[in-house]
C-alpha cells in the first residue's frame, strides 16, 4: 500500500502525543548500553548482538521484534541473566545487573511451570525462595490467582491446565515476585489463534492496573502492534537495532484498531524493515524456485 | 485379506486380544512343558526301574539310559533270567509341573536336611535381608553422588574415570576379597551386592539428573532462586518420579547378584537351599526355589510400581507408566 494513502506512521494524534509525553516523563526502569555479545562455535566467532542501545521508561510496555536469527531471545537472556555478554551494560535503575534475580522475571513460550507442584505453589515458589512466610505466601498466591480467574485450579497439577491456562499460571508466578522488569519471550507462541488473542486482551488488562514494565519479544507484527507503546526493531546477521517505533495506535487498543490508518502505516513500516532490508540468507533459505507445471496446460484452477 | 490388527506395527490390541494373549503367554509355557513331562512318545530318554529283576546293580527308582536299559532286558531275556521293568521317564533335572507344583507346598513343610540348617522361610528370609542392606548401603552413597555428578559437571568429571572402569569389574571376582576383609557370614555378601549395584547406580542416577528439563531451572532462577537452592529446590523434586523408576530397575539388579553373593562364604539364604537341594537331587525343589526369587522380585517391583503411581500424582495425567 503507497504510503500517500497510508499516512505516515510517525503522525501522531494529539491524545497519543500526550501519552508519549507522559511516558517519556517517567523514570528509565532499564537501559541498555553499547551491547554486545558473541557466540563461540569451534572455528567461528558469531557475532549475535552488536552495539545495542536503548531505554525503557518504567511503566512502559515494548516489544523486540525481527528476522528470525536477529537475536532477539538472546537479548531477553541477557536482560534476564541468564547468558553472559561480552560487551556494555544492562543497568537496571541505574545499577548493572549481574546473573538472575527476582527483580527481573522472565515467561517462557514453554511455560516452563514446575510440574511437581500445584498451581498455588508454583505461584508461591517465588515467595517462598525470597524468604515469605508459608501463611504470608499462600495469601499471595491466591490473590494473584483470583486477579487471573484462575483460584479454582489452585490444587490442579500444571499437565490438568491448558495452555492458555499454564501461561497465565507462568505470567502471576513471574508477577507475584513483584519484579521491576517482565521479559516475555515469544509467550503466546504456542497457544492457538483464539487463545492467542485473549491471552493479549489479559495482558494488557494486567500491564493497565499493575506497575510493571514489559518487555515482550515475538515475531508476530500484529501482536507487536497491539500491546507495545514502542517497538524495537533489529536487524539480522548480527543484530543491530533498525528502529525504534513510536507505535501511534491509541489506547485503549482493540481487535477493531487492526483495520485503522495509523496501525496499517505501522505494519508497514514494520514489514518494510524487517523483509525488505534482509542480508542475503543462509544455505536452503533463498527465494524458492518458481514450481514447473505439471498439469495439463487446459486444466486452470485461476 | 487385510493384515489383522495384532500383526500391525505398533497397533494397541483390543480389549479381548490382550486377555488372549495374556492368557496364551502363561499357557503355552506349561502346555508345552505338560506334554514333554506327560507324553512319553515325547522325549523321555530314560527309563525309571519299578522291578530290578535279576539285575544286581540296579535299584528301584533309579533312572538309566533307554538303550542300557533295553540290552539289559534283551541279555536278561536271552538268558533266561528275570528282565528288569520300568517306566518311561525323564532325566531328574526335568521334572513334571505337577512334582514343582508339589515341591513349592511340600518344601516349605520338609525339616532342614542337616542338624543346624534352615528352614524354607527362614532361608527366604535371610536372602531378603541381604539384598536389603546391600541395596540401602549402595543406595545411601550411590544417590547422592549420582545427583551430585548429574547436576554439577566437574564432579562427574572427578568421578568419571574411576566409576567407568569399575563398572566392569566383576562383582563375584571380589568374592575372595570380600572374605578376607569382612569375615565369612553376611559381610561379604552384602558387600557383593554393593559392588555389583554401585557403579551402574551412579551412572545411571547422574543420567537422569541431566536430563532435567533446564528450562525449569532457568524458570526458578528468574523468580531469585540462589544457585545453591537450585539442587534442592528444583532439580530434586524434579527428577524424583525417575529416581523412583531408576532405582525400581536396579533393585532388580541387585537380585540378580544374589545367587553369586551368598555362594561367598558360608552359604545361606535361598541359594542354601537350592544347592542342598540340589546335591540330594531334590531336583522339584531346586526349580521351586529358583521360581520363589522370581516371585518375590517380581511381586516386589509390582508392589513398587502401584506405589510409584499413587506417591507421583503428577505424572497420571501424562499416562506414563510406572
Amino acid at each position: 500500500m503507497p504510503s500517500a494513502i497510508l499516512g505516515s506512521y510517525r503522525e501522531q494524534s494529539e491524545a497519543v502525543r500526550a501519552r508519549f509525553e507522559r511516558l517519556k516523563a517517567r523514570e528509565i526502569m532499564l537501559e541498555v548500553v553499547h551491547l554486545h555479545k558473541n557466540f563461540q562455535s569451534p572455528g567461528k566467532t558469531t557475532v549475535a548482538l552488536k552495539d545495542i542501545n536503548f531505554k525503557v521508561h518504567r511503566r512502559e510496555f515494548l516489544c523486540v521484534v525481527g528476522p528470525s536469527g536477529c537475536g532477539k531471545s538472546t537479548l531477553a537472556r541477557i536482560i534476564a541473566g541468564l547468558e553472559e555478554h561480552e560487551g556494555g551494560d544492562v543497568l537496571l535503575q541505574g545499577k548493572p545487573v549481574n546473573g538472575p534475580g527476582s527483580d527481573r522475571g522472565m515467561v517462557f513460550q514453554g511455560y516452563s511451570l514446575f510440574p511437581w507442584l500445584t498451581v498455588r505453589k508454583n505461584v508461591m515458589f517465588g515467595l517462598e525462595v525470597n524468604g515469605y512466610g508459608r501463611l504470608e505466601a499462600e495469601r499471595e498466591a491466591l490473590q494473584w490467582l483470583q486477579l487471573i480467574g484462575l483460584e479454582k485450579f489452585a490444587d490442579a497439577y500444571p499437565n490438568q491446565l491448558s495452555g492458555g491456562m499454564k501461561q497465565r499460571v507462568a505470567i502471576v508466578r513471574a508477577l507475584a515476585n513483584q519484579p521491576r522488569v517482565l521479559l516475555m519471550d515469544e509467550p503466546f507462541g504456542a497457544l492457538d489463534a483464539q487463545t492467542r488473542l485473549r491471552m493479549q486482551t489479559h495482558l494488557l488488562e494486567i500491564w493497565r492496573k499493575i506497575d510493571i514494565t514489559i518487555i515482550f519479544i515475538t515475531h508476530d507484527l500484529d501482536e507487536a502492534i497491539l500491546l507495545a507503546d514502542r517497538i524495537l526493531v533489529l536487524s539480522a546477521h548480527p543484530g543491530e537495532v533498525q528502529e525504534l517505533i513510536e507505535v501511534p495506535v491509541p489506547r485503549p487498543r482493540g481487535l477493531l484498531q487492526t483495520v485503522t490508518a495509523e496501525f496499517l502505516a505501522t505494519k508497514a513500516r514494520l514489514e518494510e524493515l524487517i523483509y525488505i532490508h534482509q542480508p542475503p540468507a543462509e544455505e536452503g533459505e533463498e527465494d524458492y524456485p518458481i514450481v514447473a507445471r505439471m498439469t495439463n496446460v487446459t486444466d486452470s484452477v485461476e | 485379506m487385510s493384515t489383522p490388527h495384532w500383526l500391525q506395527v505398533h497397533r494397541a490390541l483390543t480389549a479381548r486380544s490382550r486377555l488372549v494373549f495374556g492368557v496364551l503367554s502363561i499357557v503355552l509355557p506349561l502346555l508345552v512343558w505338560s506334554i514333554v513331562s506327560y507324553v512319553p512318545a515325547v522325549w523321555h530318554p530314560q527309563v525309571m526301574i519299578t522291578n530290578a529283576g535279576s539285575v544286581t546293580y540296579l535299584d528301584v527308582g533309579a533312572h538309566m539310559a533307554r538303550e542300557a536299559f533295553e540290552s539289559e532286558v534283551a541279555d536278561a531275556r536271552a538268558e533266561g533270567r528275570a528282565p528288569p521293568q520300568g517306566v518311561r521317564a525323564n532325566p531328574v533335572y526335568l521334572p513334571s509341573p505337577g512334582a514343582v507344583l508339589k515341591a513349592f507346598y511340600t518344601s516349605f513343610r520338609t525339616p532342614p536336611e542337616t542338624k543346624d540348617g534352615e528352614w524354607l522361610h527362614q532361608s527366604l528370609w535371610h536372602s531378603i535381608q541381604i539384598i536389603f542392606w546391600g541395596f540401602l548401603i549402595s543406595s545411601i552413597f550411590g544417590v547422592p553422588l549420582g545427583i551430585l555428578c548429574g547436576a554439577y559437571a566437574a564432579i562427574a568429571r572427578l568421578n568419571q574415570s574411576f566409576i567407568e572402569f569399575a563398572r566392569y569389574l566383576p562383582a563375584p571376582a571380589f568374592g575372595a576379597l570380600a572374605v578376607a576383609i569382612l569375615g565369612i557370614y553376611d559381610g561379604p555378601k552384602i558387600a557383593i551386592i554393593v559392588i555389583g549395584t554401585f557403579f551402574q547406580q551412579v551412572l545411571i542416577i547422574a543420567n537422569t539428573t541431566r536430563k532435567l528439563d533446564p528450562a525449569l531451572l532457568e524458570a526458578a532462577l528468574t523468580l531469585g532462586t540462589k544457585s545453591r537452592q537450585l539442587l534442592t529446590r528444583v532439580v530434586v523434586p524434579g527428577i524424583l518420579p525417575d529416581l523412583y523408576r531408576d532405582q525400581r530397575i536396579l533393585l532388580g539388579w541387585a537380585w540378580t547378584y544374589l545367587i553369586v553373593a551368598e555362594l561367598i562364604g558360608t552359604t545361606s539364604g535361598i541359594t542354601w537351599f537350592i544347592t542342598q537341594q540340589a546335591r540330594y537331587q531334590h531336583f522339584p525343589n531346586v526349580y521351586a526355589g529358583i521360581a520363589m526369587i522370581g516371585i518375590i522380585g517380581l511381586g516386589t517391583d509390582m508392589v513398587l510400581a502401584v506405589l510409584g503411581r499413587r506417591l507421583f500424582p503428577w505424572e497420571r495425567s501424562l499416562g506414563k507408566s510406572a
